[in-house]
């Protein structure tokens, strides 16, 4: 069976027919061309695929196309200004090294996004609990809750880990 | 000390930006005009005679361009031993075995025309059990090769292991296993396979080894009797990489005779499920262990014989043995080895290369009876450790030859950010444990060399061609440091092609924690060329000697006469557009002099090794059997850290690896079949279960590393489990011997040390059978 919904994509009003059984991330990767929502799993399980739906973080490999009907959905696409400049987060994940092969990174910046607007002084246990859907195997994390936190209101200090002189070579 | 601009510092990754704005591009989002979909239909059996495969229905379905099985396809043999077809024939060995493949104009149609091909198949005895299956009466996973112990070489003894037992004031000996554990990256396996109208095939491909891949799909084409054809290997950008990438695969082969089959492009990309099923996994292995020390707590003897679960086919990964040997013969000072290793067939998933490579599995044993000896000789472990550490200018038994080694070091900052004042709390302990890595190369293949193309533009910008691979660690980024520092010029100034084998050049691999070291040399050895053509031609413009001048900031400037300086940009101006015009290329192949392993294992491998000590400091509850890690450090001597952020980045995520290696992961076979295929019943540890983690780095400036640097990608995980398993001794005394440290392995050992059954019940009161063990 193939509707048709409207709903806000990234600022713009989007029209278009789909099938009822299109997940949110099939017509995002395969009808939009938006290729920026990664899958890793398909199944919910690693949030590669977060998107933000009306403010919430959501795994858009799980989320029926057809619920965005009327809804407003940000994309990794969209949250960099139009002249290019790279929302404070994803520049806080580029300073920071929390990417590194990058799979997860737009679900986890998406994640993070949602975490700081509605939080915006998240603190650590917050960043972990507002991340922990989303899997990373190549950063261990730590840089992950290092570049949220830049990114926040919290003041935080950044351990910077240096390298340590012995007796014998000073 | 000298003052560097762009080597040591922290700068972000290249592709970083555009990978946080969404706009690179995996294997999953490529797509090609007219390109079709394929998929695999794998066994339904761990072993069965394949007696009959119809295929006429999946055919017939609209949109199905090819079916393919191993009837239809050339003889094509796959992997180091070549004991691997593309698609099956005959019989099948394991559940992952490929029997048939579709290609299709779409994903669901693919999917669906796998539902209907009917295969029969006639069920074979199987074997799962590595040790059942080097009995004599053992089903033959392979007949052709009599017996499933593979005919591998892994045998080493070094000294007079016997003399020295006898004169041992202590000795401890024990078994040790771990499990099957696989790489989860977070971008799935995938290829997509292209011919040109004269048969000339272009492969976009997840790999760690383009080059050797290259050769591998040339030898495919030669079995499909396409003679004399081009092979270009186009790497996108890898969703991770962690050793699983270093062969290459059936699913590569069956893109390339679907897409030569079909003449279109041929797309195959893995689900999750698929992920976990048909890719390789780390060996399981099974070591039988014994060491001792002389009564100062000296190191006299080591003694190992392990058996490694193979699966059913052979890839690289059965070399493991080879890299083991090395913490095995030189991690401490030890004068007398002996080593036997035995891979063995069985109808499991077969394994692979994994980040340590055989590393973490060797030192788990090593480095758990380092502690069990460090108590029978009733020395503190830290110190025992001290004792027999590796110091600069030592060779090995195997002729490894140390030459910077910061070993005490770590292991002292490891003591001092761990300890704790005060009296020892109730069900708290430390543990640590130490590695060695190769750090310079590794000569496991003919050549361990990578070759760099240096070419500079009229604007003093470089493209800089190199055989690297980049999977996310940082090649290239340190690549573009190295070459930045070397001619003075920005990091923006830098870019750095390393996806394409029609434009790089060879190199053997991202494996070893090589690619810093070996490629870094290669990029600064093309640097230097270029360097001393632009300072000669400078000092023909500005009159003086080129010792005269040095490269900073874009320009060429005096040491000594601060107003002769000239734009570098400008310079290469002057010099394109005169008579007889230049312009500037280098190119340089690095191959370091480390060494093959002679017959009898001897060699110097690596140019450099790489030296670590991890602590770490866990909370056991003794109701549960649950682990906390309370704090974790991990100190590397690294030679130079030539990027200090990307080098902590390897170490967390390596150490973050290393916990789920001892604590979590596990891929579950029941005989033979994968029964957790997916992230929620195979547990990689999430955001919320990440400890303190310190990555203190000590810098020896190794004189081969480029700038002093040496490899540090895979030792992050390669203690972890044994100093953990350390720490769960000193807190609760019980040691676990088998990996992944469960909760309910920690909680059976605390229950047989306090006398009590499995359940908890005093030994003899009984009545407790029913009794559930909560995860
Ligand atoms: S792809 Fe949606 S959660 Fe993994
Ligand atoms: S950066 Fe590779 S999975 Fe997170």
């Amino acid at each position: 069976m193939s509707q048709e919904i409207a709903f806000t994509l990234n600022g713009n009003e989007t029209k278009v027919a789909i099938q009822d059984h299109w997940t949110l991330l099939h017509l995002l990767r395969e009808e939009l061309g938006l290729l920026g929502t990664k899958e890793g799993c398909g199944s919910g399980e690693c949030g590669a695929c977060t998107v933000i739906v009306n403010g919430d973080a959501v795994n858009s490999c799980l989320y029926l196309a057809a619920e965005v009907n009327g809804k407003k959905v940000l994309t990794i696409e969209g949250l960099a200004t139009a002249d290019g400049t790279l929302h404070p987060i994803q520049q806080s994940f580029v300073d920071n090294g929390a990417i590194q092969c990058g799979f997860c990174s737009p679900g986890m910046i998406m994640s993070a996004k949602a975490l700081l607007d509605e939080n915006p002084n998240a603190k650590l246990e917050d960043i972990k609990h507002a991340l922990a859907g989303n899997l990373c195997r190549c950063t261990g994390y730590v840089q992950i809750f290092n570049a949220v936190k830049l990114a926040s209101g919290y003041r935080y200090d950044a351990v910077k880990v240096v390298a340590w002189q012995s007796k014998d070579d000073s | 000390m000298q003052e560097f601009t762009a080597v040591g510092k922290r700068i972000p990754k290249l592709d970083a930006a555009d990978k946080a704005a969404g706009r690179i591009q995996y294997i999953q989002d490529i797509k090609l005009p007219g390109m079709l979909y394929g998929k695999i239909l794998y066994s339904k059996y761990p072993h069965a005679r394949i007696v009959n495969v119809d295929t006429s229905k999946a055919k017939k379905l609209s949109g199905v361009r090819a079916v393919l099985t191993g009837e239809d396809i050339p003889v094509i043999k796959l992997g180091v031993y070549k004991d691997n077809t593309p698609l099956k024939t005959g019989k099948v060995r394991s559940y992952r075995d490929e029997v048939a493949a579709v290609a299709a104009t779409d994903p669901e149609i693919a999917q669906e025309a796998l539902s209907l091909i009917e295969v029969t198949y006639k069920a074979l005895p199987a074997v799962f059990d590595p040790e059942k299956a080097m009995k004599e009466d053992a089903p033959l996973v392979h007949e052709r090769h009599k017996t499933n112990i593979l005919k591998m070489p892994w045998k080493l003894h070094y000294g007079d292991v016997e003399a020295a037992k006898k004169k041992a004031a202590h000795v401890v000996e024990d078994r040790f296993s771990t499990t099957w554990v696989t790489h989860c990256c977070m971008g799935t396996s995938g290829a997509v396979a292209e011919f040109d109208h004269t048969n000339n095939l272009t492969i976009y491909t997840n790999t760690q080894i383009p080059s050797l891949a290259q050769k591998d799909f040339l030898d495919t084409l030669k079995a499909m009797g396409l003679q004399d054809r081009r092979v270009r290997v186009v790497k996108p950008c890898l969703g991770g990489g962690f050793g699983s990438k270093l062969d290459t695969y059936a699913y590569e082969n069956i893109a390339i005779l679907l897409a030569y089959n079909t003449r279109k492009p041929v797309k195959i990309v893995f689900d999750r499920r698929e992920e976990f099923i048909a890719t390789s996994t780390r060996q399981p292995t099974i070591t039988y262990i014994s060491q001792g020390c002389d009564k100062k707590g000296n190191l006299l003897f080591r003694d190992i014989s392990m058996i490694l679960d193979n699966g059913a086919y052979t890839s690289w990964g059965a070399t493991t043995p080879s890299v083991m040997m090395m913490p095995i013969t030189t991690l401490y000072r030890v004068p007398n080895v002996r080593y036997e290793a035995k891979c063995v067939y069985t109808n499991n998933t077969y394994s692979q290369a994994m980040r340590g490579y055989g590393n973490p599995q060797a030192t788990f044993a090593i480095e758990s009876t380092m502690d069990m000896l460090a108590e029978a000789a009733g020395i503190d472990p830290v110190k025992f450790r001290r004792i027999n550490a590796n110091k600069p200018g030592d060779v090995s038994p195997q002729n490894f030859r140390i030459t910077t080694c910061g070993l005490d070091e770590c292991i002292d900052e490891v003591k001092k950010k761990l300890e704790t004042q005060g009296p020892k709390e109730e069900g708290i302990g430390m543990g640590i444990a130490s590695l060695i890595h190769v750090g310079g190369g590794a000569r496991v293949y003919k050549s361990d060399g990578c070759g760099t193309i240096l070419k500079m533009d009229d604007f003093a910008k470089v493209n800089v061609f190199t055989g690297a691979s980049d999977m996310g660690q940082g090649a290239d980024t340190v690549i573009a440091q190295i070459v930045a520092e070397e001619l003075g010029l920005h990091m923006e100034d830098i870019n750095v092609i390393h996806t394409d084998t029609d434009v790089c050049p060879w190199d053997v691999g991202a494996h070893a924690s090589r690619t810093t070291f070996v490629a870094g040399n290669s990029a600064l050895g093309a640097a230097r060329k270029i360097k001393s053509r632009i300072l000669e031609m400078a000092a023909r413009q500005l009159e003086t000697s080129a010792g005269e001048l040095i490269l900073r900031d874009r320009k060429i400037l005096s040491k000594t006469h601060p107003d002769k300086q000239m734009d570098i940009g400008k310079l290469l101006r002057t010099v394109h557009f005169s008579h007889g015009g230049q312009m500037l290329m280098a190119e340089h192949f690095y191959d370091p002099a480390n060494e093959n392993l002679g017959r009898d294992f001897r060699g110097n491998l690596s140019m450099t090794y790489t030296f670590g000590t991890h602590g770490v400091r866990v909370k056991v509850d003794e109701e549960t059997g649950k682990v906390k890690i309370l704090k974790y450090v991990a100190a590397h001597d690294v030679g130079k850290a030539i990027n200090p952020m990307l080098l902590e980045g390897q170490v967390y995520g390596g150490v973050m690896m290393g916990i789920g290696y001892a604590l979590t992961e596990q891929v579950i076979l029941e005989k033979g079949e994968n029964m957790n295929p997916n992230f929620r019943d195979y547990k990689i540890l999430t955001a919320k279960d990440v400890p303190i983690i310190e990555a203190p780095v000590r810098e020896t400036a190794d004189k081969e590393g480029p700038f002093g640097a040496k490899g540090i990608g895979e030792p992050g995980c390669v203690p972890t489990a044994p100093a953990i398993a350390n720490a769960i001794y000193d807190a609760v005394g019980v040691r676990i011997k088998d990996l992944p440290i469960t909760p309910e392995r920690v909680l059976a050992a605390i229950r047989e040390k306090k006398g009590l059954d499995h359940c908890g019940v005093e030994l003899g009161k009984g009545g407790a059978e029913e009794c559930i063990i909560e995860e």
